[in-house]
């Protein structure tokens, strides 16, 4: 049996190299699919920071997703018709460079999170649940009624988003510059979990009673957890925008939430790499058996079924065979 | 001596069904204080209102000369208040070290110097906490309330459920934390022959209420049998 730092190792590696060998094959189109892994992988490690480390049960992360996107929507089509955002009291225009992108998302997700946060930490258990999803569909009809930014039909951005240096256009570059991002969050991530915060919170999530009594103030770690995780999220919405140079209302349903949550229960809730695992299985079952049926969500429900009965810890903890740590 | 901790005339309930109906109970500082009663007699439910798992509905509970009542748990443990819960509890998805950690607040106790009072931490460092004998996770729970450099450490049947052994090395960590550490310390256990060479007072409680309180070398065998006999 392989460890588990070795299979996340290869899994890391094997998401590097077959875009690289379908670019020596010419096949752009498997570049993409890296590529969406990649970004969804990143949503995945955003809210298995909130519901892995945290345990704290988000159908809510289409919220920051969608913001992510939008984001990068409202700026990026602002920025196409050389309209500005606003400009009483202040001038803001639109931009198509990426770190701005990147930099608004999160903020946008991060305060959201923290409203969200606020109000739905109030709560816990399947009441957690329920808040979030609540704001989510708050979110999402939003989206959908409000006609400046496409209503329901979305928004098209004609071009990709720039960043410095690179041509985005490219697949292999965009997909670069994703994996690039990937791997600093998943440094951020776990130097995160290991410190005193980390710490905390997983401690909250196993004894939460007893983690107050050390001095540890629940409320604010889980809060701070639910805001740093909103930012991976949003961070992940605005890559997928960019994507498909494409945003619409979707990124904000509930479909949204538990699919990024399918990822984390596939590849192994509370692992790092579980949602990089998860994301790549969804997407290879979304396009290989997609092609041959368009119920083939039902041979995923099967395969989830699967590995929630007899894999413990996900497929990274199954192919490991080390199970986190409980009693 | 001064009090470090003071309960004045608690009482509390669980929903409707009362549980305490009139706790008094003085720590001062330096002093170990043994809890004592039958089971169901409110001993737990004390230690949960000082530590604030539990609102009392009248009296005070004053720590270090303030009023800890209106305080959430996390703020009054922040004063100084180190529980050792009933039923060891540690973090056991984390290894040994890291709940350690996860408790620190600076102070005298660092990791080096739980595992100079526990030395079988030490080997089991990275050793998760859930993996670990009972006896060793009662070590890691009084390793993790040092951690966070308490004024008062709170023992909750500490040796209970162990093996004589253990219990033994229990017993003689907390009479070396008594003599090297100065901390003041309240006991909750039923095991009276121990508690004598290590208590200074004892407080009994009988139905939710203190009944007795004194030096532990008062206690009588007819106090004894009255209070503490099954």
């Amino acid at each position: 049996m392989l460890r588990e730092t070795h299979l996340n190792g290869l899994l890391m590696l094997a998401l590097l190299i077959v875009p690289l060998a379908a670019l020596a094959l010419n096949e752009p189109f498997i570049i993409t699919l890296a590529t969406k892994v990649t970004i969804l992988a990143l949503a995945g490690v955003g809210l298995n920071l909130a519901l892995g480390q945290g345990g704290l049960i988000s159908f809510g992360h289409a919220i920051f997703f969608g913001l992510g996107g939008y984001s990068m929507g409202i700026l990026a089509s602002h920025a196409q018709s050389f309209t500005p955002l606003m400009e009483v009291p202040f001038l803001i225009e639109g931009t198509k460079l990426m770190p701005v992108i990147w930099i608004v998302a999160i903020a946008v997700s991060c305060l959201a999170a923290l409203l969200v946060g606020l109000l739905s930490l109030r709560t816990s258990g399947v009441y957690f649940i329920m808040v979030t999803l609540a704001f989510g569909q708050m979110f999402y009809y939003f989206a959908i009624s409000w006609p400046a930014y496409g209503g329901e039909d979305g928004l098209v951005i004609f071009v990709r988003n720039e960043f410095p240096g690179l041509n985005t256009l490219v697949p292999i570059q965009f997909f670069g510059l994703c994996f690039a991002v990937l791997c600093a969050v998943l440094f951020f991530v776990s130097k995160l979990n290991k410190s005193a915060f980390g710490l905390a919170l997983s401690g909250a999530h196993f004894n939460a009673e007893r983690a107050e009594t050390v001095g540890i103030d629940i409320t604010r770690v889980r809060l701070v957890a639910f805001v740093i995780s909103a930012g991976i999220t949003g961070l992940a919405g605005a890559l997928f925008a960019d994507l498909n140079r494409f945003v619409s209302p979707t990124m904000f349903s509930w479909h949204t939430s538990g699919q990024i949550m399918i990822f984390i229960i596939l590849g192994g809730v509370a692992r790092l790499y579980g949602p990089i695992a998860g994301a790549a299985v969804y997407i290879i079952l979304e396009h290989y058996l997609g092609a041959f049926s368009d119920y083939w969500q039902i041979y995923l429900g099967l395969i989830l079924l699967f590995v929630v009965l007899f894999a413990q810890g996900g497929l990274i903890g199954g192919l490991s065979k080390r199970e986190a740590a409980h009693d | 001596m001064s009090a470090l901790l003071e309960l004045r005339g608690i009482t509390a309930t669980y929903g409707a069904s009362q549980a305490l109906f009139g706790v008094d109970l003085t720590i001062g500082e330096g002093e170990l204080v043994a809890l004592m009663g039958r089971n169901g007699m409110g001993k737990s439910t004390t230690i949960k209102v000082i530590c604030r798992l539990l609102a009392n509905q009248e009296g005070s509970v004053l720590f270090a000369g303030q009023d800890l009542t209106r305080l959430p748990a996390h703020r009054a443990a922040r004063l100084g208040l180190g529980l050792v819960p009933e039923g060891r509890r540690c973090f056991s998805n984390l290894s040994v070290w890291e709940n350690l950690y996860a408790s620190a607040r600076p102070g005298e106790w660092t990791k080096d110097r739980v595992y100079g009072l526990f030395p079988r931490l030490g080997e089991r460092a990275d050793q998760s906490a859930g993996s670990l004998s009972g006896g060793e996770q009662q070590m890691l729970a009084i390793g993790r309330a040092l951690m966070t450099n308490p004024r008062l450490l709170i023992l909750d049947e500490a040796t209970e459920g162990l093996a004589p052994v253990v219990r033994q090395e229990i017993w003689d960590a907390i009479g070396t934390l008594k003599q090297s550490s100065g901390l003041s310390i309240l006991v909750v256990d039923k095991t009276l022959s121990e508690l004598r060479q290590i208590a200074d007072h004892a407080t009994i409680l009988e139905r939710g209420t203190s009944v007795w309180h004194g030096s532990i070398d008062d206690l009588t065998p007819e106090l004894k049998d009255k209070y503490l006999g099954i």
